[in-house]
């Protein structure tokens, strides 16, 4: 099993865009997913940063695939989609759309926001072109097994969400505008002030979610350290860890050490709370219950 | 144009019919379909009198079977459209490709209709559909104004089908997972948005509070009753803004649009509420089939005042009228 970092979520400018990647290129990550998934509006502050980005990972050795957006409506956002194949680099396919314009028979990549349910849709997109699958994040373990068997056979890499605040929704309004007052034509770029999410909790101050522009995301990050043997033995081929603004180089590190059985799921919980002292971890996806709970326990109220 | 009802229960059915629906859709009473509430639905032997009805006075019957399917367990969702077309259904109603394949190979001649559930936003998306499971008919999700689904019917072969009237999710359907964060069951797999079996409400002080999964959607003061704790219209905190970060307490109403989406090529208008009473349903459908009927005959619709029927009595437009952008 190996790691995968997914596209980054957040708003972030090009020089921080430029860093990350530049430091990642030496991470002990075997692939990235690049490019701008939750709102085109974006895209032009940073897109810049993409090619060098692609050289100084894959000169670090890191397989690199290109990700489409996550909610496709305006024409610009086809045409640049339209465009996406034929840069050079496998496609990731995050809403279903992108198929449009991919070609039967050419590979391409399917990332978690595609509804990836059962054997009969997996089976379906593998004979469409699909190589490398990564499930829908709520997916139960009892599933991902199910799954897991089936890519084996059919021959495709199956990832499953391992790190990272889990994106829970997207939408045609933009929640970062909506807070400022503003519609999301009228933005002014407000979410680039977040560049994990900005907060959102209960009247009662529990933590609950972020939001990120159109996406919505939990606060708690998840963590699947405790099902690594579990996942390893389905056949998972991959974790998935989605960069955050802070102490991300590390964070792969110590998955990487996960997986190589140099440290255990505990230790991993401890370093992530001892370097982030506010991240609270969830992980009750995978168990069946509540995506907030954290090892069969609710949320802190 | 066409109007198509919800029915949660037979009765609901007949109350739509009789009240003029062109159609009415519904869904077995299991997890395969997005209105899976305790006391909803049908079973086989109910279908199948429900479509000799309709069909006796010219009605048709779409059954959905919109969530998807869980792995293991496929078998339910195929016996669903198996028995969807055994009943006489006019078209079943699907989100989940790999359902969708089963059931252009297996029932090639049962009407396959795209679900709001699949959140296809785009032309190319429905194409896409189109082409890949010989979809006839798109449910466009209600993220998209009328100006642009006017430029997507420009675009496409296949009718559209659009919200007119009842619930509204903000979020892009079928891509939410909010309830099953709070709850651990989500409208995906299992047909259900912040489901009662985890809704709890207690007095605290002078404040009523409305949880779901433990976290707290709503508290109201003075005794003013919370509302149900549907997760996307709770009040939330966020540093200094405290409101309805994701929508306020309202429903659909785009019965004045009617006109607008009729020029913008909609073929067939849905109402919400495979959950509501049948007097609600047969008030609903009686008022837009008189504006229906006004617009196939050439004259003005008439404004309709469904405000009260409105959850929490207040509407807006969504993102039709396009004031999300």
């Amino acid at each position: 099993m190996d790691l995968t970092v997914a596209p980054n979520p957040f708003f972030w400018n090009a020089d921080t865009v430029r860093s990350f990647y530049s430091t990642l290129a030496c991470a002990p990550v075997a692939r990235v997913v690049l490019g701008e998934l939750v709102c085109s509006k974006r895209l032009p502050f940073w897109q810049g940063e993409i090619p060098q980005a692609i050289d100084n990972l894959q000169a670090g050795g890191k397989q690199v695939a290109l990700t489409s957006l996550a909610l496709i409506t305006l024409k610009r956002e086809r045409k640049q989609m339209a465009e996406l194949p034929g840069l050079g680099l496998p496609v990731e396919v995050n809403d279903l759309s992108a198929l449009h314009h991919i070609a039967p028979g050419v590979p391409f990549w399917v990332g978690p926001m595609v509804n990836v349910y059962n054997e009969s849709t997996l089976r379906w997109l593998v004979r469409r072109g699909a190589t490398r699958v990564c499930l829908p994040p709520e997916l139960p373990m009892r599933s991902v097994a199910i799954l897991a068997n089936i890519a084996q056979g059919e021959g495709v890499a199956l990832e499953v969400w391992g790190h990272g605040r889990l994106p829970l929704a997207i939408s045609g309004r933009c929640y970062h505008a909506r807070l400022h007052d503003r519609a999301k034509d009228s933005c002014q770029f407000v979410c680039d002030t977040d560049p994990d999410g900005r907060d959102v909790d209960t009247l009662d101050g529990q933590r609950f979610l972020v939001v990120n522009g159109v996406q919505t995301l939990s606060q708690a990050y998840a963590c699947m350290a405790d099902h690594v043997g579990q996942l390893r033995e389905m056949g998972v081929a991959a974790l998935r860890l989605q960069p955050q603004s802070v102490g991300f180089a590390a964070i792969c590190a110590d998955y990487a050490r996960l997986l190589a059985d140099e440290i255990c799921a505990d230790r991993l919980a401890d370093n992530l709370r001892a370097a982030h002292p506010q991240m609270q971890l969830c992980d009750g996806f995978g168990r069946g219950q509540a995506g907030a709970s954290w090892r069969g326990r609710a949320a802190p109220a | 144009m066409e109007l198509v009802c919800p029915a949660g229960t037979p009765a609901a059915l007949r109350a739509a019919v009789d009240a003029g629906a062109h159609c009415v859709y519904c869904g077995f009473a299991d997890d395969t379909n997005a209105r899976n509430f305790p006391g909803l639905n049908f079973s086989r032997a109910e279908l199948d009198s429900a479509v000799d009805y309709a069909h006796a006075r010219g009605a048709k019957v779409l059954v959905a079977i919109n969530t998807f399917p869980t792995a293991g367990n496929e078998g339910l969702w195929r016996s669903a459209v198996a028995d969807a077309e055994a009943a006489g259904a006019d078209a079943v109603i699907l989100a989940d490709p790999g359902l969708l394949a089963h059931a252009a190979e297996h029932h090639p001649d049962l009407r396959r209709h795209l679900s709001v559930q699949a959140a296809a936003a785009n032309p190319d998306a429905i194409n896409f559909y189109a082409s890949a499971f010989g979809v006839r008919r798109v449910v466009l999700p209600r993220v998209l104004s009328v100006d642009e689904i006017a430029a997507i019917n420009r675009e496409i072969d296949v009718e559209t089908e659009v919200f007119v009237f009842g619930g509204l999710c903000v979020m892009a359907e079928g891509r939410c997972s909010l309830s099953s964060y709070a709850t651990g069951r989500s409208p995906n797999m299992n047909g259900v948005c912040s489901p009662p079996e985890h809704v709890d409400y207690s007095q605290e002080g002078g404040d009523s509070v409305a949880r779901l999964g433990g976290f707290t959607i709503h508290r109201t003061h003075k005794g003013a009753a919370a509302p149900y704790p549907t997760l996307c219209k709770g009040c939330f905190t966020s540093e200094d803004k405290t409101g309805h970060v994701f929508e306020d307490a309202v429903s659909l109403d785009a019965s004045a649009l009617v006109p607008r989406l009729v020029n913008a090529g909609v073929t067939a208008l849905k109402i919400e509420g495979r959950q509501r009473s049948r007097a609600y349903v047969a008030q609903i459908v009686r008022a837009f089939r008189a504006v229906t009927d006004a617009l196939d005959a050439g004259r003005a619709p008439p404004a309709l005042a469904l405000a009260r029927l409105s959850e929490g009595q207040a509407a807006t437009t969504g993102a039709y009228a396009k004031t999300w952008r």
